[in-house]
């Protein structure tokens, strides 16, 4: 079957409101039961220069980026090639723009339905100060069948600070251009239950970590993970948490260690380039044992890349970038709405097992804003309390389970230095082969034999070909297996939210009965593809589709390389 | 309850025996600082020493406290973060030049400038000890000892105290592994001071920098109260020998973060969650 989606293009120049608009947009359509995502796109200008509100309108939640757009709306064409890449038309696609416009031959060769509207002239006469992007969301929300009044509420309210001036002239455009019927008749899908959450990524995330009992936050600004910091900030103020801004993320990372060594549960968020400038301090807290959570949301690489931009190239980094022998954990949200479940399991995850968890999330998800169903939370199994041992307090005990009791400063009668020097049971540092041997085992061990639990990936389908992914690779992943499956290919999807430690027996039991497997990723060079190899020693043919960023991943681009791949 | 015996320097020291060469100054900066927690009755569970790496940073172990032994150049940035979520504690953070002028420098400005009320003792011997000798951000310009600069490092060394005060240290003294007992007396101040605390200490490397010993005829104590105005003391900073010992400056200014006049509120979480649905 296949689905029923609306894709609207906003485009326009920075500063002329074509975010707000989308965003109102998507408002009002997840009061009506809707459901959507609404990507942002931004050209390389702070200020100024052209952005995108990519609009995705579905009757379900799996959010795969659109490829191909029903609708866009031009509030200018200036810079408008810089999306061409991103924002696809055909024939049966619809432009609305300004009359006075002359469209570009790019887009005329697409062959689309081109509407027009005096745009500027319609604007000023709703209001002296009328703004083209609330007339614009008047147009698009009758298009939708949005009542008006809940567009000029949530107008309104986003409004809140402008001058009553500017917020009149936006209820007069919103109620002029929803006034104007448009001869356009793109189908709408159909809503579904209201009292969704709409949510970015990245808010997400922080909302995870809080509930998971983050109340320590270290932050230095990067892109695209500086807002999942500041929403922090408001939600740390509230439940008396504190957040600092670090001078790098040299410091930001040791000071969360400093907080966590405290008894407080701390974390940090960055980008590809401070994940870079963390690895050593990361190393220091998996030797001395110190629970922290790093979210990257990574973004195009190597160096500055495309910062704006998404892709899954840190998982390298992730995996391997600490000196000597250091396991950790790293995670991978699969969506918007998995972003809660997957930081606050990560969080507890770094708690409970006293080492450092990664969680990478990308730029699509993170920054994109969804409407969800209510994200599922990890709930953790109520853990017996620890029995204080007997006999002196040795931070490094070697266990069974190889956690040791972890006290905190102000616990009387535990003292102990944490150390990074490797060290015996006490923390006295030792460069003796049998206290290494043993520390090394131990914090390997305490990851290799703990019970993860089913949550390591979500598995959908069952047919006789296997496609793996990780992170926000899932809902594309799946949309191709879809369309595998309508051409007589059916496969099952195998997305892993725990990557390090990599859940082996687990993964083979998944693929068993699989002919091939094709490990799927949007990155240049393969980098599950390589780690999977190395690791999980499958019985089938392998193969990799790996696709660099920062254009998202295409189901139908998958679905096609996948079937060449089967059948050669 | 009280601890009911009043502990002596000595019950403050760790069973962990210094790595120190017989000699070296750090051994008197261990002295002051358990001197000092003996004099302040401080009480161990609620201390913390946090270091980087280095020889002088070692110390954290010899001390019956909680420690936090962390990487090169950060040790700064970990006891902020630890002072910040838990400002209950006694938070000390302890290196050598190397550590907190090179490697650290960043953070170092950067904790004089933010002001958490912690210290910060520096261990200044002018060189890499750990590492066998190696010039710091604080050697003589023409110290021909080390192969990897045979002539000398051949730059100006920097003024710790002076890069403190333009970055904004409201506390500033100087101590001399020759005088333990001054040096405990400035500790206990530092730890009293309520805020960021910069207690630079001349502490020689026997091994490496013999030529050290020297010190005790150069070294003054400063006369009179500490200078409470930055102007003077910027022009003392920027002018002096650098051995000059006491309490410098004083100018206390609020620390940070700014005690919260914010009531936590119990369903903050709650409210959280709910201000994502529509
Ligand atoms: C990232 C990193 N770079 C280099 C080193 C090597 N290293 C260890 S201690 C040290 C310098 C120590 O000098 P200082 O801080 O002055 O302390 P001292 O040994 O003189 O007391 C260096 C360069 C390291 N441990 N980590
Ligand atoms: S090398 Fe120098 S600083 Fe290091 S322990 Fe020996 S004397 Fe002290």
């Amino acid at each position: 079957m296949s689905k029923r989606h609306l894709c609207i293009a906003i485009t326009g120049a920075g500063g002329a409101g074509v975010i707000s608009c989308g965003e109102l947009l998507l408002q009002a359509w997840a009061h009506e039961g809707g459901r959507g995502l609404l990507r942002k796109a931004y050209g390389p200008q702070i200020r100024g220069g052209e952005s995108a509100a990519l609009l995705k309108l579905t009757d379900d939640e799996r959010y795969t980026a659109a490829s191909h757009y029903d609708l866009v709306v031009a509030l200018d064409w200036d810079n408008f090639s810089r999306f061409e890449d991103e924002i696809r038309l055909g024939p049966r696609s619809w432009v609305l723009c300004d009359e006075a416009d002359e469209l570009p031959a790019s887009v005329l060769a697409a062959r689309p339905t081109v509407l027009q509207l005096p745009f500027a002239e319609l604007a000023s006469t709703c209001h002296a100060e009328g703004r083209v992007n609330m007339l614009v969301l008047g147009v698009l929300g009758r298009l939708l069948g949005l009542p008006v009044g809940s567009m000029v509420e949530l107008a309104a309210q986003k409004l809140a600070r402008k001058p009553q001036a500017y917020r009149d002239a936006a209820t007069a455009c919103i109620e002029g251009g929803a006034s104007r019927p448009m001869a356009c008749d793109l189908p709408v899908p159909p809503t579904a239950a209201t009292g969704a959450c709409y949510m970015s990524g990245n808010q997400a995330a922080g909302l995870g970590a809080l509930e998971a009992g983050i109340r320590f936050v270290a932050a230095y600004p990067i892109t695209p993970a500086s807002d999942v910091l500041e929403w922090m900030a408001g939600g740390l103020e509230q439940l008396g948490g504190q957040l600092l801004q670090a001078e790098d993320e040299l410091a930001a990372i040791n000071m969360a260690i400093g907080a966590a060594f405290g008894g407080v549960p701390a974390f940090t968020a960055t980008s590809g380039p401070g994940l870079a400038l963390m690895t050593e301090s990361i190393g220091l807290a998996v030797a001395s044992e110190t629970p922290v959570t790093i979210l990257n949301v990574m973004r195009g690489g190597p160096s500055t890349g495309i910062p704006t931009k998404s892709e899954q190239s840190d998982l390298n980094i992730a995996l391997n970038g600490l000196h000597g022998d250091a396991p950790h954990l790293v995670l991978a949200p699969l969506d918007i709405a998995d972003c809660v479940f997957t930081t606050g399991w990560a969080v507890q995850l770094a708690q409970q097992l006293q080492t450092a968890a990664i969680v990478l999330s990308d730029q699509f998800i993170g920054q994109s804003t969804a409407i969800v169903s209510e994200p599922r939370r990890y709930i953790p199994a109520t853990a017996a309390p620890a029995t204080p041992a007997e006999g002196a307090y040795l931070r490094y005990k070697l266990t069974s389970s190889g956690v040791s009791t972890l006290a905190a400063p102000g616990d009387a009668g535990h003292r102990f230095t944490a150390d990074g020097l490797e060290h015996n049971e006490n923390g006295t540092p030792s460069a003796r082969q049998s206290d290494h041997q043993r520390q090394l085992a131990k914090r390997q061990d305490k990851l290799a034999d703990f019970g993860f639990g089913d949550d390591w990936a979500q598995v959908n389908g069952s047919g006789p070909l296997a496609l793996l992914c990780f992170g926000s690779s899932s809902a594309a992943v799946n949309e191709a297996a879809d369309l595998l499956a309508e051409r007589g290919s059916p496969a099952r999807v195998i997305s892993l939210r725990l990557l390090a430690p990599l859940q082996t027996a687990a993964l083979r039991a998944a693929v068993e009965g699989c002919s091939a497997v094709v490990v799927v990723e949007q990155n240049h060079s393969g980098q599950l593809f390589r780690y999977l190899k190395g690791h999980a020693d499958f019985p089938q043919a392998v193969h990799s589709y790996a696709m660099a960023g920062p254009v998202p991943l295409a189901p139908e681009a998958i679905a096609q390389a996948v079937t060449e791949m089967i059948n050669p | 309850m009280t601890e009911a015996i009043k502990l002596k320097a000595k019950d403050y020291k760790s069973e962990v025996k210094p790595i120190w060469c017989p000699g070296c100054g750090h051994f008197s900066v261990l002295n002051a600082i358990t001197k000092a927690m003996a004099g302040l009755g401080i009480n161990k569970d609620n201390t913390v020493l946090v270091s980087g790496i280095g020889c002088s940073s070692r110390l954290p172990a010899y001390v019956d406290s909680y420690g936090f032994h962390g990487v090169h150049g950060r040790g700064l940035a970990i006891a902020q973060g630890l002072k910040v979520a838990r400002p209950d504690l006694t938070v000390l953070a302890l290196g050598g030049d190397g550590d907190g002028f090179s490697i650290g420098g960043n953070h170092f400005i950067h904790a004089c400038r933010r002001n958490v009320n912690m210290t910060y003792i520096a261990m200044d011997n002018e060189v890499y000890g750990m590492t066998k000798g190696q010039a710091s951000p604080t050697t003589p310009m023409d110290w021909d000892h080390s192969k990897l600069t045979p002539h000398g490092p051949g730059v100006r060394p920097f003024k710790p105290a002076a890069l403190a005060l333009a970055s904004g240290a409201p506390w500033i003294a100087r101590g001399y592994s020759g005088n333990p007992n001054q040096m405990a007396k400035l500790i206990a101040e530092a730890v009293a001071h309520p805020g960021f605390s910069f207690l630079h200490v001349m502490s020689q490397c026997i091994t490496f920098c013999p030529e050290q010993t020297d010190w005790k005829a150069i070294v003054t104590e400063h006369e009179g109260p500490a200078l409470a105005n930055a102007d003077e003391a910027a022009k003392v900073f920027l002018h002096e020998d650098g051995f000059q010992t006491g309490l410098l400056y004083c100018e206390p200014r609020p620390s940070w973060p700014p005690v919260s006049d914010k009531p936590v509120d119990g369903n903050a979480l709650a409210g959280l969650a709910a201000s994502f649905r529509v």
